[in-house]
């Protein structure tokens, strides 16, 4: 019992990663059901904060004094900034052509 | 230069039998406090983008759980990811997806709503998969957790970008020349 109490007090690897699960779960619900085209990019950014804060808890806890996590993390976030950037040039393309920014109203090509 | 290290560190046996390797770059209640402090807010904040209807608050949401997140950096000594985190996604991605809503939408309070069937099965899939992860999480022994007890500072990221992480470093330099044109062409008016 005092076993547990001190594991879930002395913060450790195991509780970063617990909230890291909770954002990716959140992230990709979001993901999912948002219909906005907007939306669907807050789910994926949720996503990757939650590799971000896996990286850097396994880099501190882990790492060994090595700084990978941490420079990796860095490299995620360049790349969500790019590719939100991206995305939300490509979201203004569809509200141009199609006047909504409900993903469902794309059905162009739909068979 | 070695890094400096906040105060001494000592070590302490763990419950698993190892030794925990405690160097107060947080001590104790308050390292705990803030933890359990910036976790729930950073729950309560993923929750609420799931939850939210509109997308404007689905965007404070995420700027709650992007400035948690940064907070949770701070205690994983990560400094400088805390910062960056800061400057680019709260103050540069978080604005660019506001913008983006903003230019998007015929009015800022305009709501879709996904079909119940959808959300009920996105809901049960994904909190399938929570508990999977956690239970995974809970049971796995992930080792001898030995603590890096000191902030990493800032020149050695930086040498360390420009020696090992060369490579990536120079290409993501690319990518965001590539990304920076394309995303200029993509959102351009056209001239009618």
């Amino acid at each position: 019992m005092a076993d547990e109490l001190v594991s879930v007090v002395m913060i450790g690897l195991t509780h970063y990663l617990v909230v890291a699960a909770v954002l990716f779960c959140a992230g990709v619900f979001t993901m999912t059901t948002k219909r906005n085209a907007i939306g669907i990019l807050i789910g994926v950014e949720l996503v990757l904060n939650s590799a971000s804060v896996n990286l850097v808890a396994f880099d501190r806890y882990r790492g060994g004094g090595a700084m990978d996590g941490q420079i990796t993390a860095l490299f995620i976030i360049v790349l969500a900034a790019a590719e939100a950037a991206l995305a939300v040039a490509i979201c203004m393309n569809f509200y141009k052509n199609l006047a909504t920014i409900d993903v469902d109203r794309g059905d162009v090509l739909q068979g | 230069m070695a890094p400096a290290a906040c105060g001494q560190q000592f070590a302490e046996p763990d419950a698993a039998g190892g030794e925990i390797l405690s160097g107060p770059w947080l001590s104790g209640v308050f390292e705990i406090v803030m933890f359990y402090l910036l976790a729930l807010a950073t729950v309560i904040s993923a929750v609420g983008v799931c939850v939210s209807q509109q997308i404007t608050r689905m965007a404070v949401f995420l700027f709650f759980a992007l400035a948690c997140v940064a907070g949770l950096y701070f205690l994983l000594a990560a400094n400088f990811v805390a910062a960056i985190q800061l400057i680019v996604y709260v103050g540069g991605v978080l604005i660019l997806l506001i913008f983006g809503i903003m230019l998007t939408s015929k009015s800022p309070w305009v709501r879709f709503d996904a079909r119940k069937g959808e959300l009920i099965a996105a809901g049960l899939v994904c909190v399938g998969l929570l508990i999977a992860l956690i239970v995974v999480l809970l049971g796995t022994d992930w080792g001898p957790t030995g603590a890096q007890a000191s902030v990493v500072p800032v020149e050695e990221i930086g040498k360390s970008l420009l020696t090992r992480y060369l490579v990536p470093f120079e290409a993501a330099g690319v990518l965001l020349m590539i990304v920076m044109v394309g995303a200029a062409h993509l959102a351009r008016q056209e001239k009618k």
